[in-house]
Formats: C-alpha cells, sequence, structure tokens
C-alpha cells in the first residue's frame, strides 16, 4: 500500500466521520458509554480490592503468654515466626504494655481496677499478635505454634494459649476469609459481565452504523473497488469513534473522580479514586483509548466483511 | 469479447423461479447491443452474470475468454473495472459529490492523482455537468444523477458499459439525453449493453436487438425493433 492510498483512504474515513455527521456523533456517545463503564469497573476494582485488604488487616491470631516466660524466648519465638513466609508482620506487646492497655480499656471501671490494685502484682502475660499474608495462612501458623510447643517438652511451656485453637475465633477467621473471597469473585464476575455486555452494545452500534452504508459497499463493489481500499476508511472511522470516546471518557473521569475523591478515601479504606487516577492516568489512557481504538477497528471491519462477500 | 454459454438460472427457494433458461449468444467489440422484454424476462439477471453479482445454476459466461464465474472473489475487482456500469436506481454514494462518485472509481483503479484532476472535470464537461461537480447527488435531479452515474461508468475507459434499465425512472427528455451519451460513447469504440422496456428508444436505436421472453432468447435482431 503506497502513500498515495493511505492518504486517500485517511481522507475517505475522515469525509465520511464528517459527513455522517449524527451517525458518528450516536456511535461515539454509545463508545464513551463502553468506555466508562470499563473505566467505572475499573475503579471498583481498585475500591473492592482496598476495601477487602482493609477487611483482611483486621484478622490477626494472637499468642498469649504465661507471665513467668522470659522475654528473650518470647522475642526469639517472634524472631521464627517472622522469618516464616506466611507472616506479614508479628507485634509483641509486653506484659507492662498489656496491663497499660488493660488499665486504659478499664478505665471507667473502678471495681476491675480495684480487684488489679488488690492482686498487687500484673496477672497478664505478654502477647504476640501475628498477621498472616492471606486469611488461610493462619492454619499453618497455627500450626507451627503447635510444634513448636512440643518442642520445649520437658520444659514447662511459655505459651499459655493460642487463640487460633479457639473454635469461635477460628469461626471467625473463616467467615471472613470466605466472605473476602466470594466478595471479590462476585466483584469480577459482575465486572466480567458488564463490560462484555457493554463491548456487545457498541459493536451492534457500529455494525448498524454500516449497516446503513451496506448498498454502498456494495456499489463500490461493482465499481471496481478491492475489498481492502472499501473496508479501510471504514476503519478509519471506527478508530476515531474510538479515539474520541477514549478522550471524553478520560476526560470526564477528571471532575467525576475529583468529586467522589474524598468520600471514597473515607469510606473504603483509603484509596482515594482521584489521586489514584493521576497517578495511574497512563494506565487508564492506554486501556481505555487502547479499548476504543480496537474496538472500532475490529467492529468496522467484521461488519464491513459481511456486504464485501460479492 | 463476451459469450453466453448456455446460462441457466434457477433460484431454488419457493417454487423454483426460473431466470434465466438455456441462454446463448455472443457480443462483439464496439457493438450497441439492447435487450429488451418485459419485467421478469431475465434481463437483470443477465446483466448481474456479467458482473459476477449473481451465479448461473448452469452454463457459463465468458469475458475476453475468461470464465468470469471462476475469477476469486478478490480478483473479480480488477474485471469489474473493465466495466463500467450504470443502474436503473442510479447507484452514487450518497456521501460523496459528483465530482468525489467518478474520482472513486478511478482511485479505486489506482489511478494517480494528477489523472484524476484531469479526467474527472473532462468526462464531467461530457456528460454536460460541469458546473454541478461539487453537488452531492441528492441536490440532482435523477437525469444529472444518471449522467454522473454514465460519467463514472466511462472515466476508467472501460470495454464494455452495460447500462441496465438507465433510462427507467427518467422523463422522456433525460431519456433522450442518456441514450444520445450512451451513442455516443459507442461511436468512441466502446460496447455497449443496453437493457430496457422503452419502445421509442428502440425503434430510434436501429441497432442490434435481443428480445427475452420468460428467462428465454425469443429474437435476436441485427437491426431490431422493439416487438413484443
Amino acid at each position: 500500500m503506497n502513500t498515495v492510498t493511505i492518504k486517500r483512504i485517511l481522507r475517505a474515513g475522515l469525509l465520511d466521520f464528517w459527513r455522517n455527521g449524527f451517525v458518528s456523533l450516536a456511535s461515539i456517545l454509545v463508545m464513551t458509554v463502553t468506555l466508562f463503564t470499563v473505566g467505572t469497573t475499573l475503579f471498583a476494582g481498585v475500591i473492592l480490592n482496598s476495601a477487602l485488604n482493609e477487611l483482611r488487616t483486621k484478622a490477626d491470631v494472637n499468642v498469649y503468654f504465661v507471665t513467668t516466660a522470659p522475654e528473650d524466648q518470647i522475642l526469639a519465638l517472634k524472631q521464627s515466626l517472622a522469618a516464616l513466609p506466611e507472616v506479614e508482620r508479628v507485634e509483641y506487646v509486653s506484659r507492662e504494655e498489656a496491663l497499660a492497655a488493660f488499665r486504659e480499656r478499664h478505665q471507667n471501671d473502678q471495681l476491675t481496677l480495684q480487684a488489679l490494685d488488690e492482686l498487687g502484682e500484673n496477672p497478664l502475660g505478654a502477647v504476640l499478635n501475628i498477621k498472616a499474608k492471606e486469611i488461610s495462612q493462619y492454619e499453618s501458623i497455627a500450626e507451627f505454634l503447635r510444634s513448636e510447643e512440643a518442642l520445649s517438652e520437658g520444659r514447662p511451656s511459655i505459651i499459655d494459649k493460642v487463640n487460633f485453637f479457639d473454635a469461635e475465633h477460628r469461626a471467625a477467621l473463616e467467615r471472613l476469609r470466605s466472605i473476602t473471597s466470594s466478595a471479590s469473585s462476585l466483584g469480577l464476575a459482575i465486572i466480567a459481565i458488564l463490560i462484555a455486555t457493554t463491548l456487545a452494545i457498541s459493536f451492534n452500534t457500529l455494525r448498524l452504523a454500516i449497516y446503513t452504508s451496506r448498498d454502498e459497499i456494495q456499489v463500490m463493489r461493482l465499481v471496481g473497488a478491492g475489498a481492502a481500499y472499501i473496508r479501510a476508511p471504514f476503519m478509519v472511522e471506527g478508530v476515531l469513534y474510538g479515539l474520541i470516546a477514549g478522550f471524553v471518557t478520560l476526560l470526564l473521569f477528571y471532575p467525576l473522580t475529583y468529586w467522589i475523591g474524598q468520600s471514597t478515601a473515607d469510606f473504603f479504606g483509603g484509596v482515594n479514586v482521584f489521586s489514584y487516577y493521576l497517578r495511574h492516568f497512563l494506565t487508564f489512557f492506554l486501556i481505555i483509548v487502547g479499548t476504543g481504538v480496537l474496538l472500532g477497528a475490529i467492529a468496522s471491519f467484521l461488519a464491513v466483511r459481511r456486504y464485501l462477500r460479492i | 469479447m463476451i459469450y453466453y454459454d448456455r446460462v441457466s438460472k434457477i433460484y431454488p427457494s419457493g417454487d423454483k423461479t426460473v431466470a434465466l433458461e438455456d441462454v446463448s449468444f455472443s457480443v462483439e467489440p464496439g457493438e450497441f447491443l439492447s435487450v429488451v422484454g418485459h419485467s421478469g424476462a431475465g434481463k437483470t439477471t443477465l446483466v448481474k452474470m456479467l458482473l459476477a453479482e449473481e451465479r448461473p445454476s448452469s452454463g457459463a459466461v465468458f469475458f475476453e475468454s475468461i470464465n468470469i464465474h471462476e475469477v476469486p472473489l478478490n480478483k473479480i475487482n480488477a474485471l469489474r473495472r473493465k466495466i463500467g456500469t450504470v443502474f436503473q436506481d442510479f447507484r452514487l454514494l450518497p456521501n460523496k459529490t459528483a465530482y468525489e462518485n467518478i474520482a472513486f472509481a478511478m482511485e479505486a483503479a489506482g489511478r494517480a492523482e494528477q489523472e484524476i484532476h484531469s479526467d474527472v472535470p473532462h468526462v464531467l464537461e461530457l456528460v454536460d455537468l460541469g458546473d454541478k461537480m461539487n453537488n452531492f447527488p441528492h441536490e440532482l435531479s435523477g437525469g444529472e444523477q444518471q449522467r454522473v452515474a454514465i460519467a463514472r461508468a466511462i472515466v476508467n475507459q472501460p470495454d464494455v458499459v452495460v447500462a441496465d434499465e438507465p433510462t427507467g425512472n427518467l422523463d422522456p427528455v433525460n431519456t433522450f439525453e442518456v441514450v444520445q451519451i450512451l451513442k455516443k460513447i459507442n461511436d468512441l469504440g466502446t460496447t455497449i449493453i443496453l437493457t430496457t422496456h422503452n419502445k421509442g428508444v428502440i425503434d430510434a436505436l436501429k441497432k442490434r436487438v435481443i428480445t427475452m421472453d420468460r428467462g428465454k432468447v425469443i429474437r435476436d435482431d441485427r437491426e431490431g425493433k422493439y416487438i413484443l
């Protein structure tokens, strides 16, 4: 294909785009809705993800030590726990800190505080708060603790209690795990359905737009134009629809994310969609404009093909 | 030059309509052939065969010893450029001006820009539309549209011009003009195949006439008249 042909194709595509003003406008509008949906689902995915992550951080397993447990042994256990690949972070709460926290929690409960003072000594043991990377990994962490305990056989165990072995705690963890995992698969399914539907609508709109030109395509064919030469301007038009719709969508997201940015930051665990949009603008640009351009080109290509079989 | 060899066309659906039945004839270079017959006699099907718009159920159509229906779809456009076509309903591209409609046929044939710039105004002048070249089809009358279509058909200097009922939608004055243009093109050496059911046109032409009825050729006269 030489430069003259390319120039002719581009000119024909642009002229058709301009002269079919109403059809072009309608196609761009429908495509904008499609790309807007694609973008919105991207944002929804980000928000959902961060909300689920926030939820996941609520889960932990606590190891309570006996009051006589020496600190160096506790810290050694902390070290070996932190070395586990499943463990995200381990927090050590010393006996004194546990007591301070207890006093703080019960500062309005004179009776309890009096009872505590009566005891004379600190009745609370140290605690390790363990956070795993995935909720499903607590099982193996608990398993590790059980084996640690077994190792210390002979000597009195320093571990008083691991709350993972409480049926109630385990049930709560399990519920949290199933909620987050089904929420994320449900989210994915909804996103996939939405995107598929809206792509299909755009696809059909372009097909209808080209359906109105079917007689024209036939005439071009009978006048002796080659298939590629007939098809290319339609693809130029389709790509133009995609480009314009893509830019309009990106432009729309700017004030929109600004507007809802603060509320998403407040409600869903800290992601401000506006700053997220600005930080990942290039990704959004590539996905949205790319989807538009590809959709326009492929839909036009396929739609014209039907009428070229003559 | 063009040879129809025992061509039949039967539409399989419904009651098996026979559009053409065992049609054989040939057309010599430079001839002006008129095909006449009532509506449904098979005239348009005959033309569609030549453009490979329809395939025969049996038989073959040859153009310069090429069997048209053996040409693959991606090569057919080269063949079609050798045949200029004019239709009853004009079939101009609605979003292109008169100039662009004609230029399109030249662009499709891969002609150079300078050629297009010089030939299109020339051919529009030939059909007496030099002042309407920037008008869109909907801004032109029926006769003017048909003249643009003729200009488009001849601009690539085809060997044959096929005109399928070109005067069917025109008044007597425009009919006369269109036929005059076709005669002029024929005088310049181009073969013409004209289908029509206009008695006046045929009787004035005094050229070869093939008469069709219910898919069959019933007469083939050297210097024919409209007899039906």
